[in-house]
């Protein structure tokens, strides 16, 4: 979930070229064929509401009743619900400071302020949440939940906001004050609603992973819908009572996906004129609040990436030697990499009809077809792992328990990733080139072959690399699905805390760290590159 | 003999109509001009020949090949028809050269050859051929454009507003030099453009394309002299329209007497004059008498309004007069209007 924002934000940025033209590159079977593709892997993907839909009609409305009106998910709603309305407006709050110290500010160093606020992204969640129980073993429930939570997914908030507040145009503020705001007001007035679009849909990105996140709950005992899913589905294997837990918290996704929507109004937040705006004024800090903005950036940074630097780094001398058993570590690795290469290849061509449809033949179908992978990409990976073994059981049983499920489950849930990064690829290869080749005398499958797909294969790749990274963190669903015997990096993580073996857990973690920083790198540098540097 | 044939073509994009049964003979060796204001669907036209687009009906041959017609098309890759966008298009991750070398064989010795005699041709230097497109001017990467749609020969060459993108000194000098290399090679060529200057200057035969429909068709200065409507002459370049009365091929007007082009009687006729065939003189006082109320100095031609005096209770006509931009009276001066040539009558 975690780069469309940020990558349809690109996307959107570039040459989209008219439709009225392109046309007749899809007449006949071509079109057909790219169409009937791109209807199937959405279908695919509807499979997660299928499922939902599905099996609340098998257990009927009595039963439904009977255990969506209980005690037992009235607390977790709390829970739930608890924790994304304390960490959301932390998060906001935080992510703002940050992005208006970094960004408007003289605030010594910030450009390496920038890269540390951004640089947490690397650890994933579950990982976080390991180095605080291990520092402060008693640390549990909503309190450090919300704590952890905050430091793990603030920078999903900080990018989009720096990024929106170094590319406003600086016209606009000069004339609010000219028209006598005091420069509090101008922020107030002028500033914060302009970043209504980045509140949003880093808001909306931080709350699914709220909702969908099951390592980082479970590690601190904090039971949220996912963590309660999961321990259903443990004991009583494919039940109904996991089945409508995870259809009660589908439609919290849903909810929270139609609520970002209506929050985003219809106001124009696009700069209106022509010509490129000017550098933005950097604000001279007090000596004082130099002070107090040192201090929070400290602070942040020290809990971000100082507290699991420091315990991996503890676990990992106090170790020694012993820990890196690379007769585990090893296989581990390698079968990481091999659901992640397969993974990526398998999402990246799933994407390709649908990403051509949407530069070649935009259309009412084709958005439609897209919002289905967006919708089922944003439900939690407990879902769509559950509706992937119910279906598995009841339709397809000889998949079950392969890695082909564990693959579907990857493609389902990262498919937009690719096709982000795909459809900005081919927005650079203009349909009018292809043309160009076919007037030469190249065969349709030719000039597409040695234009288009030459063209688009850099974006191509770094979407491929998005959905790799994605796997190699990616932990409940591959918990579920996984055929006996699988041991990812996160899987072989997870079993070692589960038995308390923090030492033997930690070169598990430094590992994938090292594997999530290059595209944390690409991140910053992907926000850089949307405001024009 | 014709090299290109259009038959009846149209084409709708869902309800709107883009092109209403065209009919258009293009000869061979010749230059043809397509002109008509942006949206009037000469684009989608050019695209169709070059078969990017498909007609709903009609039929479309080149040297007596069907190319296209109600139950068959020939594929793009298979019409040897050369083309050169607006922007030239250039494919962005090959040099120059492999730019021009694109339609010519892989291999072979000769290929090397080709493309410096093709860059030679468009005088393009020998060393920009391990340049980058995005390392040349627009003007450079029209030129290779051009010269990669030559390498395969084409049967015909196609030119989408070539050099809208140009700035005007290099717009009339890359023309020109277009306007020789497909003489010399002796292609036939169709471009497509909005500006009627261009249109008039490059045409041995020019089209006016309005609203989807081939308005009028022939050679350029028939169409500047004798446009088949007011919207075409006016179209083409200025004009001076005003109702008259013919009488045995002479109009009469609020200018007097002029000979027209047309035998036949009329009473309500409607006639057109292009300003330069309106003569202006301040000392010679035969003609029709006005007073110039605004001068619009334009470096060696002014453009001069004047207003003709009144005619009984009628108003006087305001009418557009070129002059000599030295000459020409300053606003108030009374001034004596005459024609020469003939005047056009107007259809409708």
């Amino acid at each position: 979930m975690l780069p469309e924002t940020l990558q349809t934000g690109i996307a959107q940025a570039l040459p989209v070229h008219s439709p009225r033209r392109s046309r007749g590159l899809f007449r006949g079977r071509s079109g057909a064929w790219v169409t009937g593709l791109s209807v199937l892997v959405s279908l695919l993907a509807l499979l997660p509401i299928a499922f939902v839909i599905g099996v609340s009609w098998q257990i009927g409305w009595a039963q439904i009743e009977a255990l969506v009106w209980r005690p037992r998910v009235g607390e977790l709603l709390v829970n739930t619900v608890l924790l994304v309305v304390l960490t959301l407006p932390l998060c906001v709050v935080l992510g703002i400071a940050l992005a208006w110290l970094t960004e408007r500010s003289n605030l010594p160093g910030r450009r390496a302020w920038s890269l540390l606020a951004v640089a947490p992204l690397a650890v994933p969640a579950f990982v976080h949440s390991y180095s605080w129980v291990s520092l402060v073993p008693s640390i549990h429930g909503l309190p450090a939940g919300v704590l952890v939570s905050v430091i793990a997914y603030f920078p999903f908030l900080y990018l989009p906001l720096a990024a929106t507040l170094r590319r406003l145009d600086p016209a606009i503020e000069d004339v609010a004050e000219s028209l006598g705001l005091k420069p509090w007001a101008v922020f107030w007035r002028v500033v914060l609603p302009q970043l209504r679009l980045a509140i949003c849909g880093g808001a909306l990105l931080v709350g699914l992973h709220l909702l969908a996140e099951y390592g980082l709950y479970a590690m601190i005992r904090f039971d949220t819908f996912t963590t309660a899913i999961f321990d259903q589905f443990k004991s009583t294997f494919n039940g109904p009572a996991a089945n409508m837990l995870a259809a009660v918290l589908a439609l919290c996704c849903l909810a929270m996906l139609a609520s970002e929507s209506a929050a985003r109004g219809q106001a124009r937040y696009a700069r209106v004129g022509s010509g490129s705006a000017r550098e933005q004024r950097i604000v001279r800090l007090s000596r004082r609040t130099t002070a107090l903005a040192l201090c929070l950036q400290g602070v942040t940074c020290l809990l971000a990436l100082g507290i699991p630097l420091l315990t991996l780094g503890k676990w990992l001398i106090a170790g020694g030697r012993e820990v890196w058993q690379f007769s585990e570590l090893l296989p581990a690795l390698e079968q990481t990499f091999l659901l992640g290469i397969a993974g990526a290849l398998l999402t990246t061509c799933a994407a390709v009809p649908i990403a051509w449809l949407s530069i070649r033949a935009p259309g009412r179908l084709q958005r439609v077809l897209e919002s289905c992978n967006y919708i089922t990409s944003s439900l939690p990976g407990i879902v769509v792992a559950l509706a992937l073994v119910t279906v598995a059981i009841h339709f397809a049983r000889p998949i079950y328990q392969t890695t082909l499920t564990v693959l579907l489950a990857y493609l389902l849930m990262f498919l937009p990733r690719a096709l982000v990064s795909l459809r900005a690829g081919i927005a650079q290869a203009p349909v009018e080139l292809e043309h160009m080749a076919r007037s030469l005398g190249r065969s349709p499958g030719h000039a597409l072959w040695l234009i288009t797909l030459r063209l688009a294969a850099p974006a191509a790749a770094a979407g491929a690399a998005l959905v790799f990274l994605a796997i190699t963190n990616e932990l409940t669903a591959t918990l579920l699905l996984a055929p006996n015997g699988t041991r990812t990096l996160a899987t072989g993580f997870w079993a070692m805390t589960s038995e308390i073996d923090y030492a033997a857990a930690a070169p598990y973690a430094l590992i994938m760290i090292l594997l999530s920083l290059p595209l944390t790198g690409l991140l910053y540098h992907q926000s850089k590159r949307t405001a024009g540097r | 003999m014709n090299a290109l044939e259009l038959h009846g073509i149209c084409k709708s994009f869902g309800s709107q109509r883009a092109l209403t049964d065209i009919h258009l003979s293009v000869p061979t060796g010749s230059r043809t001009v397509i002109v008509g204001p942006s949206g009037s669907g000469k684009t989608t036209l050019l695209r169709m020949i070059a078969g990017f687009e498909f007609s709903d009906a009609g039929r479309l041959t080149l040297d007596g090949q069907v190319l296209a017609d109600a139950t068959q098309a020939v594929p793009a890759h298979r019409r040897q028809i050369g083309y050169v966008p607006q922007d030239g298009a250039l494919f962005p991750h090959m040099t120059v050269a492999d730019n021009i070398g694109f339609g010519l064989p892989a291999k072979g010795k000769s290929r090397h050859d080709r493309i410096a005699e093709l860059m030679d041709s468009v005088a393009l230097d020998a060393n920009m051929a391990r340049r980058w497109p995005h390392e040349l001017s627009g003007g450079q990467q029209q030129r290779v454009a051009l010269a990669r749609a030559l390498a395969q020969q084409p049967r015909l060459m196609l030119l989408d507003e070539p050099f809208s993108a140009l700035d005007t000194g290099l717009r009339s000098a890359m023309r020109k030099m277009v306007a020789r290399l497909l003489s010399q090679a002796g292609i036939t060529a169709l471009l497509v453009t909005h500006d009627q200057s261009e249109a008039l200057s490059f045409a041995d035969q020019l089209a006016v394309m309005r609203q989807g429909r081939l308005v009028q068709s022939g050679h350029p200065m028939d169409m500047y002299q004798y446009p088949v409507d007011e919207q075409t002459a006016l179209f083409l370049g200025d004009a001076v329209v005003m109702p008259a009365r013919i009488k045995a091929g002479w109009a009469e007007c609020e200018l007097g007497l002029i000979e027209t082009n047309s035998p036949a009687n009329h009473d309500t006729a409607r006639i057109m004059l292009r300003p330069e065939q309106v003569h202006l003189s301040t000392t010679v006082a035969t003609g029709c008498r006005g007073v110039v109320t605004e001068r619009e100095f334009g470096g060696n031609t002014c453009t001069l309004t004047v207003v003709l005096d009144a005619r009984g209770d009628q108003a006087g006509r305001t009418i557009l007069v070129r002059s000599s931009g030295l000459q020409a009276p300053a606003a108030g001066s009374v001034v004596h209007l005459s024609t020469t040539g003939r005047a056009h009558v107007l259809n409708g």
